[in-house]
């Protein structure tokens, strides 16, 4: 029986960045950051309310995981905005989205009624966009 | 959007609160002082704060000074620096409240940290699962 989540990983153009955009600017804190080596670093964070789901920070680069030509494929992919990787939760989505908006995050859609609940659009420094929603 | 404007106008105005706090964590934050700059009276500014965040102000400057001593912490500050660094007034009031939020002393909480990155830097796969490690051409053994 699978009883939950403990990875999940999110394709980043470049690691540094994304570390900027997750910590700095969502909040979300470090869980794992190990240096593999030469510009390889392993790097997971989590939401500050979910510390046991560690989002992997993947940088997409030739090699094992990406072959001929895959990593530069996914790239475009990526910026180009094909990926929604995850839907947030926040306690209010008004007051994070005026938040977030502040700290320079872009957002697709802003908070707005919907049938399935209020939800935001937001991307990610990469190209990935996610659902920002609240409970209420 | 218009009907909206009062109330959208209170969020930006409690967001800025919220960023003060966040900014000036380690000085002698008068709460008073953010409800005025954010034309409330101390009542409804606390309230709307709470509706909003799900803490009082006050609670959150607590929140926020506990999670960076925690991060002072794992850049070996020391305990007593630590504490007059986020703003706290004694090193038992730092203590005790840093005990009710993460369960350990500030030392205790410190070598845990220093174990686990200990840990990360001789034996890194410990941390990561095979299934990428083996992708990524890491798990060479």
């Amino acid at each position: 029986m699978i009883t939950k989540l403990n990875h999940v990983s999110i394709f980043v153009l470049n690691q540094d960045s994304a570390y900027e955009f997750y910590v700095n600017k969502l909040g979300f804190k470090v869980h794992t950051d190990a240096p593999m080596g030469p510009r390889m670093r392993w790097l997971t964070v989590c939401p500050p309310e979910q510390p046991d789901l560690e989002i992997t920070l993947m940088p997409i680069e030739d090699g094992m995981m990406f072959k001929d030509g895959a990593a530069e494929q996914m790239r475009e992919l990526v910026k180009k905005g094909t990926f929604g990787f995850g839907v947030f939760e926040c306690n209010d989505l008004n007051a994070t989205y005026e938040e977030l908006k502040l700290k320079g995050v872009v957002f697709k859609k802003p908070p707005s009624k919907e049938f399935y609940g209020y939800e935001a659009l937001f991307i990610d420094d990469s190209g990935n966009w996610f659902s920002l929603g609240h409970k209420k | 959007m218009e009907e909206n404007y009062p109330k959208l106008y209170l969020y930006k105005r409690i967001v800025h609160a919220k960023l003060f706090i966040d900014i000036h964590f380690s000085e002698d934050i008068d709460l008073n002082n953010i409800a005025d700059e954010a034309c409330f009276s101390k009542f409804h500014f606390i309230r709307l704060f709470k509706t909003i965040y799900g803490k009082t102000p006050h609670q959150y400057l607590t929140r926020v000074r506990i999670e960076n001593s925690k991060e002072l912490l794992q850049n070996e500050t020391s305990v007593t620096e630590t504490c007059l660094n986020v703003g706290f007034d004694s090193i038992s009031s730092f203590t005790a409240l840093f005990k009710k939020y993460t369960k350990l002393c500030p030392s205790e909480y410190q070598q845990q940290f220093e174990r686990r990155k200990e840990q990360i830097t001789n034996t890194p796969l410990q941390f990561i699962p095979n299934c990428f490690a083996e992708q990524k051409g890491w798990n060479t053994e």
